[in-house]
């Protein structure tokens, strides 16, 4: 859960409001003297901070907001929409203009996670149709181009690199001319992490970026370290120019500083959140969405949006079709098991619902469950998949067996898959428009 | 270029911004209750922590009071030597066993440099004639296996690594036999990042570290944090999970070359009582460094004093 400490004191300081039914201006400025220090405390830029509080400050205390029927409903309305501004309000897109291929780079310091984010980035292009080459400019840190190509290769995208003692404005210069031939739409060039202050590095990245010309030059960020991005965006944009940020590493405990402070700080928008491991793990970033998940509001729009990725539509209306006749059988519940994994977490998914982020989630299941789920499924015939009331005790033994689980553990599935067709035929029946049950 | 010298050089942007800070606190005719809470919110500011920082500062006002010191510019002094005691209370050199192999685990987030400490680490062991044997219990990191077979190479060890995708620990079970069979003086064991908000993550870990304990008794001997150096306060966080999962004895804190802000060394030994045992100050293979307190504690607090000498 990004920016979790702020969401929790933010939360806290806003109950306090919301426990009076009259505010006077004292209140409002109590309040935000608490907000002021909890965005000090996650490393949110000073300058920021006094901005963000004196414009709260200057539309909550107006007349209009403190005689409302609701006044704390909105003062949060108010420091909601400043948050997002001071994200960036707007979404800003990747821009992949003129002739092809259209030239990515990535910049950053040492483990910001750049290589991993052009992987992230590769696989999004691939799922909007385009073809992408990776290729690695880091002729420095061992195995950087192997690290490429593998993650490359699970985008779907292509690699280029070359070996010996190449430069690595040398193998920009080559990987863009082939990828050119080869009529791709994209290339993305992977850099060594350079710090700002190492004048030879920061040459070499002048020179990768004066042989590209890309359309995009990219600063890759931790989101842990705090409003020093600040700092280290503006040497980059100093020094190379930068067109943009991703913010890596989200789905730490970070404290928000860097999202907080970067975008009013250096100018340049954030483009991605890159929020887990997995290749996947990767949202365009929303300044309103994000601001909403850091007030615990949740954030609905883009689970709706991670649910139209991962589930495909002819399926859903396959789903709801058997759902209406009640011919909801354990094979959908292990699809409908898999489709919720490619979401995510259950625990992140649920924290994006309004009432659940600011709760204290211990329920992420582990990955080895969801192997258990699995394997007990595929244990069981095709007749039993369908009905599962046919499953006596003697089939129990054997399904245990076949998937190297206990009788408990397939029992415990039985009664979880019987609740779920009871609660979704309550569902089909109550709601006729027949939606997904999210 | 010295250790001392380095360190200062690295630090320079912070102890220049503290100087700067507390002679701004303590200009003639300004000094008073506020001048302390601008200084607490200095030390804040450079990552010392909340409850370090207010120590500090509380201790230093006592002992003004108390030896009726007038000169503000001794206050620096004492802000120092405060500082430089909180980091030398918990400070520890790194163990080494009497019966090898010595097995040193290293573990932290992702992209904090643990494969290139792992391969400093074993420098210091193989440039003096000791031999080394590296576990790649990395299995999850595309080619993570592969940049520390590199750095192997390099150093002068070996390695053991499986495929990737395999268990970690089934990694670490093969290493530590290697260790054992090929009589090793050092065995270091590199993991995959992992964000210590991950729970399963941290139970994996905690699986490296059991199969290691089981198979050779008293290790592993240091179970080393690596913070990158330019993270901040969530380095403490860090500290703080990791230690509850698996019981850190020591931190590598590691880019000090960059725009770190180093205050997080005081952070983590004041509210965590955890020792800083090395430092990572440049790329080279010998840039890996015993901590010391004193000189780290002067580095923060040297600012530019060209002027003054």
């Amino acid at each position: 859960m990004p920016f979790e400490g702020l969401t929790q004191k933010l939360s806290d300081i806003f109950k306090k409001l919301r426990g009076k039914g009259k505010l006077t201006e004292a209140d409002v400025d109590a309040a935000l003297r608490e907000v002021r220090l909890s965005l000090l405390e996650a490393d949110v830029n000073y300058k920021v901070v006094k901005e963000f509080i004196s414009n709260i400050r200057q539309r909550a205390v107006g007349e209009e907001v403190l005689s409302s029927l609701t006044p704390a409903q909105q003062v949060i309305k108010i420091v909601y929409e400043e948050l997002a501004a001071i994200m960036g309000k707007d979404v800003r897109r990747l821009d992949l203009t003129g002739s092809p291929p259209a030239v990515i780079l990535l910049l950053g310091l040492q483990g910001s996670g750049k290589t991993t984010t052009a992987g992230k980035i590769a696989l999004l292009l691939k799922k909007q149709g385009k073809h992408v080459m990776c290729v690695s400019c880091d002729v420095w840190r061992p195995a950087a181009q192997r690290q490429l190509e593998i993650v490359a290769q699970k985008a779907g995208a292509g690699f280029f690199t070359l070996g010996g003692d190449s430069k690595a404005e040398d193998i920009a210069r080559a990987g863009i001319a082939q990828a050119r031939r080869q009529g791709y739409d994209v290339v993305i060039l992977d850099t060594a992490g350079r710090l700002q202050i190492d004048e030879d590095m920061m040459e070499e990245a002048r020179r990768i970026a004066s042989v590209s010309e890309p359309q995009e030059k990219i600063l890759v960020v931790d989101a842990m370290t705090g409003q020093e991005a600040c700092k280290v965006a503006q040497v980059f944009d100093e020094k190379v120019g930068i067109s943009g940020i991703i913010l890596t590493k989200v789905d730490s405990d970070a404290r928000g500083g860097a999202a907080l402070s970067v975008v009013k700080v250096t100018g340049k928008p954030i483009l991605f959140a890159s929020t887990g491991e997995k290749i996947e793990d990767f949202e365009v970033f929303h300044p309103d969405r994000m601001a909403s998940r850091i007030l615990g509001m949740g954030d609905v729009l883009t689970l709706i949006e991670k649910a139209q990725e991962a589930i495909d539509e002819e399926k859903a209306r396959e789903f709801e079709r058997k759902l209406r006749k009640n011919q909801f059988t354990l094979d959908d519940f292990l699809e409908q098991m898999r489709d919720m994994r490619k979401m995510g977490s259950i625990g992140d998914i649920l924290r994006m619902i309004p009432g659940f982020s600011r709760a204290k989630l211990d329920i992420d299941v582990d990955p080895k469950d969801w192997t258990r789920v699995e394997a007990i499924i595929q244990s069981m015939t095709k007749e039993e998949r369908r009905r599962p009331e046919i499953i006596d005790g003697s089939r129990k033994k054997r399904i245990a067996k076949g998937s190297g689980t206990s009788v408990q553990d397939v029992n415990r599935l039985l009664k979880k898959f019987s609740e779920a067709r009871k609660m979704m035929s309550r569902l089909s029946s109550m709601d006729k428009a027949g939606k997904f049950p999210f | 270029m010295g250790l001392f010298e380095k360190l200062k050089a690295s630090l320079s942007k912070t102890s220049a911004f503290l100087r700067e800070g507390i002679d701004r606190a303590l200009r003639p005719g300004a000094i008073g209750p506020e001048s302390f809470e601008e200084i607490e919110a200095l030390l804040i500011q450079v990552d010392v922590g909340v409850k370090a920082a207010g120590e500090i500062v509380e201790e230093v006002k006592e002992r003004l009071k108390r030896e009726k010191i007038q000169d503000p510019g001794r206050l620096v002094s004492l802000i120092e030597e405060k500082v430089a005691a909180i980091l030398s209370t918990t400070s520890k050199p790194l163990r080494v066993s009497d019966s090898p192999p010595t097995v040193y685990l290293l573990v932290g987030v992702n992209g904090s440099g643990k494969t290139t400490t792992a391969a400093k680490l074993a420098y210091r062991w193989t440039s003096q004639g000791k031999t080394a044997i590296a576990a790649a219990c990395d299995t999850f990191r595309a080619a993570a296996a592969e940049q520390l077979e590199v750095w192997s190479r390099r150093v002068g060890m070996e390695i053991i690594k499986h495929q990737e995708g395999s268990d970690p620990a089934a990694v670490a079970f093969d290493a530590a036999h290697a260790a054992l069979a090929r009589r090793k003086d050092l065995l270091v064991v590199d993991t995959a990042g992992r964000l210590h908000t991950k729970k399963n993550l941290m139970e994996e870990l905690r699986k490296v570290v059991r199969v290691i304990a089981r198979e050779i008794p008293g290790a592993p001997h240091e179970i080393l944090l690596v913070i990158d150096g330019t993270t901040g306060q969530n380095g403490l966080i860090q500290a703080r999970v990791f230690t509850e999962a698996v019981g850190v004895t020591g931190v590598v804190l590691t880019k000090l070359d960059g725009s770190a802000k180093g205050g997080i060394a005081v952070a983590i030994a004041g509210e965590l009582g955890l020792p800083i045992k090395l430092v990572g100050v440049g790329e080279g293979l010998d840039d890996l460094k015993d901590f010391d307190p004193a000189g780290f504690a002067k580095a923060l607090f040297a600012g530019d004093r060209s002027d003054q000498v």
